[in-house]
């Protein structure tokens, strides 16, 4: 009775529809992580800025995606701005668009903290050897930096890898959604085909996830010198 | 020979962290080829008034003439100035993502884009003579602290400066590594730098250094020739200063 389900799996395209949701999990996380890095350090960089009205804005930016479930800001942008604004926007743009944004955030945090807890001695002795800012930031803090945020990054990457699942949620087809498609064909017929799809797409995940988090914790190891 | 002109000039220098005035009118006169050993009790402004001089503080009065040139004003290009005044501090502060050789050569090829052949001539010339050119390629954690130091004045005098400031450079090391510190400073003052010195080793002091500056509270409280200010120190509080370290 319970293996009846587990051949719903390998039935007709049902296998690779699911390898296929799983692609669009993972380009949308991609794209997204890809651009969350690019403004996450430029942000990052901005914000060790001194200046309270530098800080202050970024500071709000951040802590609405901390406050606010990302669900949320799903829903706000997918329904309530076209419906205000008649702006049509499909469900992966509008996944790009939070993902990102929320990305972008985090890492400017982690970029943001590695380089302010970097000793302020080395600050100091860039400029007495005559080194201008930029200089100093591109051969001195952000080469140090790196190697302290690259471990918090991944950890977010895993992070951003499994919130894709609640893109679900405004209707973008990505791993889970193919796979209630294939539960709902399948449901009758097959009781427990949902323990089937649903156990596999755990897998999926894990085998996704699991090296990513194993990875970041030896680069810690090995770096905590 | 007509008067040569001081190399650095600092007039009634002023300092403030708010309300509280740290350093409270300091004149200085440093003639080129002169060692000068700053003495005085911790708190007393004495590595606050070498942060001024290399632009590391801002100052809220007086003037600091390099050369005869006022370096208050908005103009003033520190990074300029910084290539003339070098500076090497208490805490070990090479670059740890950068090897030794790289620390040396990364101001004279990116500040001053010299030729790499000549900078990495001198820099090793410079490493032997502080007795370390096999360290050229070990990263900062290889070194003791001993070694760093060393390495942090070569870094600095690569860039060629007229004046060198130190500021408490010892005063982290494990005592048995003070002396091999200590000897390429004396080196130095042997071969004519002008030097500025923050220090907690009176005897170094004494050897070294052709007047000493003897701070407290922000102020300049006497100023002899070394031998003269140790064996006869003319005001109260220095007298007290050299009582208490005599132990």
């Amino acid at each position: 009775m319970l293996n009846s389900g587990i051949s719903v799996l390998f039935e007709g395209t049902n296998f690779l529809r699911l390898l296929e949701g799983l692609f669009e999990t993972l380009r949308v996380a991609l794209i997204a992580v890809v651009i969350s890095i690019v403004m996450g350090i430029i942000i990052g960089i901005i914000r060790t800025s001194k200046n309270k009205l530098v800080q202050i804005p970024f500071r709000i930016y951040l802590e609405l995606f901390r406050i606010i479930p990302i669900l949320v800001w799903l829903f706000v942008i997918y329904y309530i701005v076209p419906a205000n604004f008649g702006l049509e926007l499909s469900s992966e743009l509008v996944a790009l668009i939070v993902f990102s944004l929320w990305g972008a955030a985090e890492i400017s945090d982690i970029v943001r903290g590695a380089i302010i807890s970097l000793p302020k001695h080395q600050v100091e002795s860039s400029k007495a050897l005559g080194l201008g800012v930029v200089q100093m930031y591109r051969y001195v803090l952000i080469p140090q930096a790196t190697k302290r945020s690259i471990p918090p990054m991944i950890n977010l990457i895993t992070r951003m890898i499994k919130t894709t699942a609640l893109l679900t949620m405004i209707g973008f087809v990505e791993v889970i959604k193919v796979g209630q498609q294939i539960i709902n064909v399948n449901n009758l017929e097959h009781p427990t085909v949902s323990f089937w799809i649903y156990g596999f797409i755990f897998f999926l995940y894990f085998c996704i996830c699991f090296p990513l988090s194993r990875f970041s914790r030896k680069l810690e190891q090995k770096w905590a010198t | 020979m007509a008067e040569q002109v001081p190399i650095l000039q600092v007039k009634g220098l002023v300092k403030k962290y708010g309300d509280k005035v740290v350093l409270n009118g300091v004149d200085l006169q440093v003639e080129k080829g002169k060692v000068i050993a700053i003495l005085g009790p911790s708190g007393c402004g004495k590595s606050t008034f070498l942060r001024c001089l290399n632009g590391l503080e801002e100052v809220q009065g007086g003037d600091i003439l390099l050369e005869n040139k006022s370096l208050i004003s908005k103009t003033t290009k520190w990074r300029d100035v910084r290539q003339k005044i070098g500076m090497v501090f208490q805490s070990y502060d090479l670059f740890p993502n950068l090897t030794v050789m790289e620390n040396i050569l990364l101001s004279p090829l990116k500040v001053q884009k010299r030729q790499r052949e000549e900078v990495e001539a001198q820099a090793k010339e410079l490493l032997a003579r502080v007795g370390l050119a096999d360290r050229a390629n070990d990263y900062p954690r290889q070194l003791s602290g001993g070694q760093k130091q060393r390495i942090a004045i070569v870094r600095a005098l690569c860039i060629n400066p007229d004046i060198m400031l130190f500021d408490e450079v010892t005063a982290s090391l494990d005592p048995e590594m003070v002396r091999e510190v200590l000897d390429v400073i004396a080196q130095l003052a042997d071969q004519g730098m002008t030097m500025l010195i923050v220090t907690h080793e009176m005897n170094f002091a004494k050897l070294v250094a052709d007047e000493v500056i003897f701070m407290d509270k922000g102020s300049i409280h006497e100023k002899a020739p070394a031998q003269q200010f140790f064996s006869n120190p003319q005001t109260e509080r220095a007298q007290q200063f050299l009582n208490i370290l005599q132990f």
